[in-house]
């Protein structure tokens, strides 16, 4: 290591005082753990409403006891209305979507991981970083305040479609504040996405340790800086579309509104807008966004298999170079959402072509994943099976996309089970088993303390079996035309699936409950964990070269050089089976 | 663990795929003229994902048993051809699945909406509203009249807000709660949205289009098979959601004539 050069603009003084320390932080550590424990904490909440609307969907008439202290109106003496069904099911997509699948892989461990891979002792920007942690947190508030005014939350799902979500009270039960708090939520979470994204840019670009090329870049380094650079346009219009729909609502504006609509009797005081823009402009930033869910645990994944083989991937570069056409083709595709919607049909095919085009670099990236681990010596860890079955979830979930793509398909199985059981499996499920193994891989270096592996293994294998029972049934249940967002199934032809029904909901009340092996795990290893060596894994990157945990300033003010790209494992010739990426021993290739 | 991983994944594959293979789960029979191109695609779809998605399981399961936890300590060795192989199979396999499916796939998107309906079709204008669908005829003077939202007055069943008092267009538009239609001849639906965004839907059609408030959209098809199909909405458009339904009821030509006559006469 080198002494630190001249003092660099983002270098701030050890922090003083609880506050600084562990509430106000500017340690990008402290604000990708407080980025964690957010993702957790709403984790768990969409999750437990997920559970209410599986139960309530084949138990409709059960009381489930103390729900009513949760609404009184929603859920009078324990037991769920159709309006009350559609707020846990937009409260449920909102949290899961915006505070976990985009926080948990990329603003958590992005945060406490991007700068150290690249040998940097902070974000660029630590202010922005704090303001943008704080701005989410806020965010998440204002969202879940919705649970606790008379008007309830809003029932519009998390895609909020205008007119529905625009025209205010007379469009049903939490339309009114509920509706305006999701609103002021979203917008504000795209305040602290637009600062975390321009940060982690910033950072990548600018901060990189001598030697520290763009290739010698981790993986999931790569993967973090092209989330960032979708995430800096994606959130880019849906804060200004965010910004019309509050006016809209509250303003009397009419964006979003044409003339002449009749909504509970009361001829609405609107003309000139149009319903199909908010579709645009919202799934302009939603498609990217599945993006950004799946991307940092592709990064991740992939970081992990190599660690685990003990051998490099067969091109690191078909994996970057995939991420990027994915990256840049999730901005030609969002139309593939809206082909029903009577956008014109001529566009249905332009938005196919690209739809299905994603369709290469994501084969690429399996066969690339699934190549390299022939003739490897695959250590078996719970990081590791997660990655193994982040891999399997990625091919279940991308098979489907196949039919979604096609207008013609689309037709029958648009807004069915099947579009649920696609989207879970790999944007929700894949995304989280990145996340998984993340924290297996990497909980020993942010606290010191390793994870129970035993723990960490029976929880795989309850998580990985559960969730292929919640989620492949959907499917079926799709391509009978099961029609989604229903609070209950009073179509004719429904009955039947009924069964099918039943073993989702007790699947996913199982699976759930796995998930509190986790949660122990996590807390029993924070405390009384084996203590984390350096660098448990061999592994050679340079979060494996300082202490578990890091020191506030990460490299203890000294400056790492790098010699080699980032992955030299089985490299002949060298003492052990691996070189780290800072160490000045000569790799063979 | 490997091996067990490999197992699993197998046991979940196969299962996964053995509903689908023996058609546990499928669209009810398709009673439209052009439902069966919407068919023939779905299955040659399924036939291709299929496949993918089980070669891919079992690879993944069947490298896993053969390379984890080696207690052979043989050498890591690399897959013969490296990434070339891999970028190449997955430009030519799925860059010709994609254009096959993709050019064929339109053949059956453009035949529902490329082609215009037949001057001779029958007009049907639809109306879906909080938590309702409703349906006009145009009547023996082959017109519908205006719509005036302010007096959409629901309590006298004036669900479109038609104006017969100055209108003669609509003093003989029939109006009703199921969409009646003859069998085997073309309909032109018209819809319309009163409120917020709804959508129409029937497995048997192989229909679904959104209706969109401020848009004037349509649909066009033709019934194959007498019979009562359910119509139901697929855009949430509210707490009444999950029960806004309606009928269509497919008959002989004959049937149709005279539900229309005494339709007529309810006016």
């Amino acid at each position: 290591m080198e002494e630190a050069p001249a003092q660099q603009a983002h270098v701030h003084a050890p922090p003083e005082g609880f506050l600084r320390k562990y509430v106000f932080s500017l340690d990008h550590k402290v604000i990708g753990k407080q980025y964690y424990a957010l993702g957790l904490l709403a984790v768990c909440m969409g999750m437990v409403l997920s559970w209410l609307m599986r139960f309530h969907l084949v138990w409709p008439r059960t009381r489930i006891p103390g729900l009513e202290l949760l609404s009184k109106a929603g859920a009078p003496g324990g037991v769920i209305t159709p309006e009350y069904y559609l707020s846990l099911l937009t409260m449920h997509g909102t949290l899961m979507v915006f505070f976990v699948l985009t926080n948990a892989p990329f603003a958590a461990f992005g945060n406490y991981f991007l700068p150290i891979q690249i040998g940097a002792e902070d974000m660029a920007f630590p202010r922005f970083n704090m303001m943008s942690f704080w701005a989410t947190l806020v965010a998440f508030l204002v969202l879940i305040l919705a649970f606790v005014i008379p008007d309830g939350p809003p029932i519009s799902g998390w895609t909020s479609y205008a007119p529905l979500s625009a025209v205010g009270k007379d469009a049903g039960p939490g339309m009114g504040w509920g509706m305006n708090l999701w609103g002021i939520s979203i917008a504000i979470f795209c305040i602290g996405s637009l600062l975390g994204a321009l940060n982690f840019i910033a950072t990548t670009l600018d901060l990189r340790a001598k030697g520290m090329t763009l290739m010698r870049m981790p993986i999931c380094t790569w993967a973090w800086f092209i989330t960032s650079c979708i995430a800096l346009l994606a959130f880019a219009v849906l804060l200004p579309a965010c910004i019309l729909l509050i006016l809209d609502r509250t303003a009397g504006t009419s964006f979003f509104i044409p003339s002449g609509l009749v909504v509970s009797d009361r001829l609405q005081p609107h003309s000139g807008g149009s319903p199909l823009l908010w579709q645009h402009l919202f799934w302009f930033f939603g498609h990217p966004e599945v993006y950004i869910a799946i991307l940092p645990s592709m990064g991740i994944v992939s970081h992990i298999l190599i660690n685990s083989m003990r051998k490099p991937l067969l091109s690191a570069r078909v994996i970057i170079y995939s991420m990027m056409s994915i990256g840049f083709l999730s901005w030609m595709v969002w139309g593939h959402h809206m082909f029903v919607s009577g956008m014109n049909p001529f566009s249905s095919l332009l938005f196919s072509f690209p739809t299905l085009t994603i369709t290469i670099p994501a084969t690429m990236m399996t066969l690339i994943w699934l190549g390299s681990l022939y003739g490897a010596n695959i250590r078996i860890s719970a990081a590791s099976l997660f990655a193994l079955g982040f891999i399997s979830m990625f091919v279940s979930g991308g098979v489907s996309g196949f039919f979604l793509a096609q207008p013609s398909i689309d037709i029958v199985l648009h807004a069915t089970y099947f579009v649920v059981g696609h989207f879970h499996m790999v944007m929700g499920v894949a995304s989280i088993f990145g996340v998984f193994a993340g924290t297996y891989f990497w909980f020993g270096k942010m606290t010191g303390r390793m994870m129970n592996e035993t723990l960490g293994q029976l929880h795989f294998w309850l998580t990985f079996v559960g969730t292929y029972c919640i989620f492949m049934p959907f499917h079926y249940l799709g391509l009978v035309g099961n029609v989604r967002r229903y609070s209950a199934f009073v179509n004719d032809f429904t009955g039947p699936l009924m069964p099918l029904h039943k073993f989702i909901t007790i699947a996913a009340l199982g699976t759930g409950a796995a998930q509190l092996i986790f949660i122990f795990n996590l807390i029993y290893s924070r405390y009384k964990g084996a203590p984390a060596p350096e660098n448990p894994w061999n592994g050679t990157t340079l979060e494996w070269s300082i202490p578990s945990p890091p020191p506030w300033n990460n490299f203890g003010g000294k400056h790492p050089v790098i010699y080699h790209d980032p992955y030299q494992y089985n490299v002949k010739g060298s003492k052990g089976d691996y070189i780290m990426q800072d160490s000045p021993e000569p790799s063979a290739g | 663990m490997g091996k067990l991983f490999a197992v699993v994944l197998v046991i979940i594959a196969l299962a996964s795929a053995y509903p689908i293979a023996t058609h546990m789960y499928v669209m009810p029979e398709d009673i439209s003229t052009h439902g069966h191109q919407i068919d023939e695609q779905l299955s040659d779809t399924m036939a291709e994902a299929g496949t993918s998605f089980l070669l891919a399981q079992l690879v993944l399961a069947f490298f896993v048993w053969k390379f984890a936890e080696r207690k052979d300590g043989g050498k890591l060795t690399n897959f013969p051809g490296g990434a070339k192989v891999m970028v190449a199979a997955a430009f030519i396999l799925v860059g010709t699945e994609v254009l096959a499916l993709g050019v064929f796939g339109q053949r059956a998107w453009a035949n529902v909406y490329f082609t215009p309906p037949r001057p001779d079709a029958l007009q049907i204008q639809a109306q879906a509203g909080q938590f309702a669908f409703y349906f006009r005829y145009p009547g023996a003077d082959g017109k519908f009249g205006a719509l005036y939202p302010d007096k959409i007055d629901e309590g006298n069943q004036n669900y479109f807000g038609l104006d017969p008092a100055n209108e003669i267009e609509s003093r003989d538009d029939i109006v009703s709660a199921e969409l009646a239609i003859p069998v085997n001849r073309e309909i032109y639906l018209m819809m319309h949205a009163k409120d917020v965004g709804h959508s129409f839907y029937v497995r048997e059609l192989r229909i679904q289009q959104d209706f969109v408030p401020g848009l004037d959209l349509s649909v066009h098809f033709t019934a194959t098979k007498t019979g009562r199909y359910e119509i139901v909405c697929t855009q949430l458009c509210g707490l009444g959601h999950y029960n806004m339904k309606a009928y269509l009821n497919v008959m002989a030509q004959d049937d149709f004539e005279k539900w229309m006559k005494q339709k007529a006469s309810e006016l």
